[in-house]
C-alpha cells in the first residue's frame, strides 16, 4: 500500500504569537528562577557554614580564603579544612544529592509517592555486606574501633557496595519477569527484610566482639565525617556518573509519568529504561550507603520538598532542583548534628528523621490543598 | 478512501504459560480507514480491547499480522511508530503536579530529540492540539483538577500532538455524562474529517456509536465470535445489531434503534394521542412492563393523552372505570395498583 501518512499538524501559519500565559510559579508565588537562585544561595551558605563549624570555629572569611587557595589567620586551619571539613562537606552534599536523585528516580519508575532506593532492599543489603567483614571477617576489627569513622576502612565501602549490588541486581533480576511496579516494590521490601534479618542474626550471636559489634552499629547510626580523600576519589565519581545518567533520562522520566503502557505508545522501550534507572539509582545509594552509612529520610523526602517548591513534576527541572535541596538538607542535617558548640555528636539518622519527618509532613499536606499531586 | 491500518488473518488472545493460548477473536480481516471514525463495539467481555491493543502493537498477535501504513505494526520502531499511532487508554494517569499544556506537550517525545526540548514547530504543534480539540481554555490549568470529560480531551490533545495518522482510543466515553460523550464524539468525527485521520475507538454505547460512527466493527460473540463491518444502518438492517446485543431481558428495537426491557406478562396498553407527550407516555408504559400495541388493536387499558386544559391530563380508561391523573407517575402508580385485577385471569 501507497505510504500516504496523513501527516497532520498545525496550519503553516500558526507559529505566531504566542498568547501572554504567565509564566510558572514556584512556592509562595516567586518566579521558578529567583526559587533556584535563593536555593542555590542556601547551598553555598551551608557549604562554607560546614567547613566553619565544628569543635574549633573557624572565620567565615577564613573559610573562603582558604576554598580559593589564599592563607588564613592561623595556618592550621588550613590542614583542620583541606583535610576534614572540605571532605566532610563534599561528602554531605554529595551524599544528599545522590539520595535525593535516587528517590526521584525510583518515585517515578514506581509511581510511588514513598519509593526510594532504600524501599528496594539496597541499603539493607549494604548494612549484609557491611556486617559480614565487620562481624565475621576479622582482618577490619582493629581499625574499626574508631567509633564513627568506621566507614574510613575501604574494605567496610567495597563490602556495603557489594551487598547494595547483589541485592540490586537480584530485584532487577526479578522485575525482569514482573509487569507491575508495585510488586516489584514488594519484593524488594522482602529481599530487604530477609538481608535486615540476617544482619540481626550475625549481631545477635556475636560472631564479633563487642567492640565491632559497637563499630558495626556507629556505622548504621550513619555520618558524613568518615570520609577522607582517597574515599572521595571514589565516592565522587560514583555520584557524578549516577546524576549524569540521571539528568540524561529527564525525557523518559517525564513520559513514565503517564504510566509504562503510555510511554511505550510514545516510543519509550520500558523495559531498558527500566533497567538503567534502577541501575542508576542503585550506584547512587550503594557508593553513599557505603561511606555515610544507611541514611534514611532524604531519599524519600527530598524529591517532594523540590515538586512542592518548584511546584511541578517535570524532570528537567526537578532532577537539578533535587541535586541542590538534597544537599542543602544534608548539610543542614550534617550540622544539626554536629550540635554547634557543644562536644557531643548526634547520629546523623536521628537527626534525618526528626527533623525531617514533620517537614515532610507540613509539605504533603499544603500539596493536597494546591492540587491532589504527589499523593494518590 | 485509504485503509491506514490494516489487519490480515488475525488471531488475537493470550498465549498461555504451558503452550495453549486464549484465543478471543480469530481469522480477522478488518481495514481502518482514514477520514473515519470507526466505532469497535461490543458487549462487554467480547474482546474489544485485546483487539484494540492488538491493531496497536501493544500486545502480539497470535496468527495473522496487522499493517500499519504497509509495514507490519509489531516491527515498526518504536519511535517511528509513535509517529504514525497514538493512543488514549483506560489507563489512570496520575501525574503529579503538572499542567494540561505539559501534558500535551508530552505527545511530542517521538518528534523531539533525547533531553525532550520542545522547539518552535513543537510549540506550535502543541498549540494547534489544545485548540482543535477545544481544550485550549484548559492549558494552564493542573492536570488532577479536570473532570474526566476535560482529561479525555486533553488526553485526546495530546495523542494528537504525536501527529499520528491513527488514534486508537479504548473506551473513552465510559464514565463521561451523557452530554460530554456526545461531545467528545463529535470532537472526534471532526477530527477524522477535517485532519484525515482514521480514528478507531472501542465502546459498548450502542447508541452513541450508531449515531456517530462512520463504520461499526461490531462483535457477536458465539463460537467463534463474528465481526460484522459496516455503516451502522447496514448492520442494524441486517439484524447484526440485535443478534450480538441479544439476552432474555432486553429486545432491540429495530424501529427506533434502541433496547427496550422485553415486556413481562403483565398487559397490553394503547395510547391514543400524539406529540411529545404520546411518545414518552408509551415510554413510561413499556418501562412499566406493558406492551403498547397500536391505536386500532385491542389493549387491556387505554391512555389517553388530553391537552384540553393548561396542564396536560392522562386518562385512564379501563374496564374498571375512567381515572383523570395529572402526571405520568400517577398514571403509573394508578396502573400498578389496576394490572393485577385485570389480567388476573388471563392465560400467558
Amino acid at each position: 500500500m501507497a505510504r500516504t501518512a496523513v501527516r497532520l499538524g498545525p496550519p503553516a501559519a500558526a507559529g505566531g504569537a504566542q498568547p501572554g500565559a504567565d509564566p510558572p510559579r514556584g512556592v509562595l508565588g516567586l518566579t521558578r528562577p529567583l526559587v533556584v537562585a535563593g536555593l542555590l544561595c542556601a547551598l553555598v551558605a551551608l557549604f562554607l557554614l560546614t567547613i566553619a563549624a565544628g569543635s574549633v570555629t573557624i572565620p567565615l572569611d577564613d573559610v573562603v580564603r582558604i576554598v580559593v587557595g589564599g592563607e588564613p589567620a592561623r595556618p592550621a586551619w588550613t590542614t583542620i579544612v583541606t583535610d576534614i571539613r572540605l571532605p566532610r562537606a563534599i561528602t554531605a552534599t554529595l551524599a544528599g544529592a545522590g539520595l535525593g536523585v535516587g528517590g526521584l528516580l525510583m518515585q517515578t519508575l514506581f509511581r510511588n509517592p514513598l519509593a526510594d532506593p532504600f524501599i528496594l532492599g539496597i541499603s539493607a543489603g549494604a548494612s549484609l555486606g557491611v556486617a559480614l567483614v565487620v562481624l565475621v571477617a576479622g582482618s577490619a576489627g582493629t581499625t574499626l574501633v574508631g567509633g564513627l569513622a568506621v566507614a574510613g576502612n575501604v574494605g567496610v565501602a567495597g563490602a556495603a557496595a557489594a551487598g547494595a549490588a547483589v541485592v540490586t541486581v537480584a530485584v532487577l533480576a526479578v522485575s525482569r519477569r514482573m509487569t507491575s511496579p508495585a510488586t516489584v516494590l514488594i519484593i524488594g521490601l522482602m529481599f530487604g527484610y530477609a538481608a535486615t534479618a540476617v544482619v540481626s542474626v550475625l549481631v545477635y550471636s556475636g560472631f564479633g566482639r563487642f567492640e565491632r559489634i559497637r563499630a558495626f552499629i556507629a556505622w548504621g547510626f550513619g555520618s558524613f565525617g568518615g570520609t577522607t580523600w582517597t574515599q572521595l576519589r571514589v565516592l565522587v565519581p560514583c555520584v557524578l556518573v549516577g546524576l549524569v545518567v540521571a539528568a540524561l533520562l529527564t525525557k523518559q522520566l517525564n513520559a513514565l509519568l503517564l504510566g509504562d503502557r503510555y510511554a511505550a505508545s510514545m516510543g519509550l522501550h520500558v523495559a531498558r529504561a527500566r533497567t538503567v534507572i534502577v541501575l542508576a539509582a542503585s550506584l547512587l545509594a550503594g557508593v553513599v550507603t557505603a561511606f555515610c552509612g544507611p541514611i534514611a529520610f532524604i531519599g524519600v523526602a527530598v524529591p517532594h520538598m523540590a515538586r512542592g517548591l518548584l511546584r511541578t513534576s517535570d524532570h528537567r527541572l526537578l532532577v537539578p532542583a533535587v541535586v541542590v535541596v538534597g544537599g542543602i538538607v544534608a548539610l543542614t542535617a550534617g550540622l544539626v548534628a554536629q550540635l554547634p558548640g557543644q562536644d557531643a555528636t548526634l547520629p546523623l539518622n536521628a537527626v534525618t528523621s526528626l527533623v525531617g519527618a514533620p517537614v515532610v509532613v507540613v509539605i504533603l499536606m499544603r500539596l493536597r490543598h494546591a492540587s491532589q499531586a504527589v499523593v494518590t | 478512501m485509504t485503509a491506514v491500518l490494516e489487519a490480515r488473518s488475525l488471531r488475537v488472545g493470550y498465549a498461555g504459560k504451558r503452550g495453549s493460548p486464549t484465543v478471543v477473536l480469530d481469522d480477522l480481516d478488518l481495514s481502518l480507514r482514514a477520514g473515519e471514525l470507526t466505532c469497535l463495539l461490543g458487549p462487554n467481555g467480547s474482546g474489544k480491547s485485546t483487539l484494540l491493543r492488538t491493531l496497536a502493537g501493544m500486545q502480539a498477535p497470535l496468527a495473522g499480522s496487522a499493517r500499519l501504513l504497509g509495514d507490519d505494526v509489531r516491527r515498526i520502531p518504536a519511535l517511528e511508530r509513535a509517529q504514525r499511532l497514538a493512543v488514549v487508554l483506560t489507563d489512570q494517569i496520575d501525574t503529579g503536579i503538572m499542567r494540561v499544556a505539559d501534558l500535551v506537550a508530552l505527545g511530542r517525545y517521538p518528534h523531539t530529540g533525547w533531553g525532550g526540548r520542545l522547539g518552535p514547530a513543537d510549540h506550535a504543534c502543541v498549540r494547534w492540539a489544545l485548540a482543535v480539540t477545544g481544550a485550549a481554555p484548559l492549558a494552564q490549568r493542573n492536570v488532577a483538577e479536570l473532570s474526566d470529560g476535560e482529561r479525555q480531551r486533553v488526553l485526546i490533545a495530546r495523542a494528537l500532538a504525536q501527529q499520528p495518522a491513527v488514534i486508537a482510543l479504548d473506551e473513552p466515553i465510559a464514565f463521561i455524562d451523557v452530554p460530554r460523550r456526545v461531545e467528545l464524539t463529535g470532537l472526534l468525527r471532526h477530527l477524522a474529517r477535517e485532519c484525515g485521520l482514521a480514528v478507531l475507538l472501542t465502546t459498548h454505547d450502542l447508541d452513541l456509536a450508531i449515531r456517530t460512527a462512520d463504520t461499526v466493527w461490531l462483535l457477536e460473540v458465539g463460537t467463534p465470535t463474528r465481526v460484522h463491518v459496516g455503516a451502522p444502518e447496514d448492520l442494524v438492517l441486517q439484524g447484526a445489531v440485535g443478534r450480538a446485543f441479544h439476552s432474555d431481558e432486553v429486545a432491540f428495537d429495530v424501529t427506533r434503534g434502541v433496547f427496550v426491557p422485553r415486556p413481562s406478562a403483565f398487559g397490553s396498553a394503547r395510547v391514543v394521542g400524539d406529540g411529545l407527550g404520546a411518545r414518552w407516555t408509551a415510554r413510561a408504559l413499556e418501562r412499566e412492563g406493558l406492551v403498547v400495541v397500536g391505536a386500532a388493536d385491542h389493549a387491556d387499558v387505554t391512555v389517553a393523552v388530553l391537552h384540553d386544559g393548561a396542564e396536560p391530563r392522562w386518562r385512564l380508561i379501563s374496564p374498571a372505570g375512567d381515572h383523570d391523573l395529572h402526571s405520568i407517575r400517577d398514571l403509573l402508580d394508578e396502573l400498578r395498583g389496576l394490572l393485577p385485577v385485570l389480567t388476573a385471569g388471563s392465560v400467558r
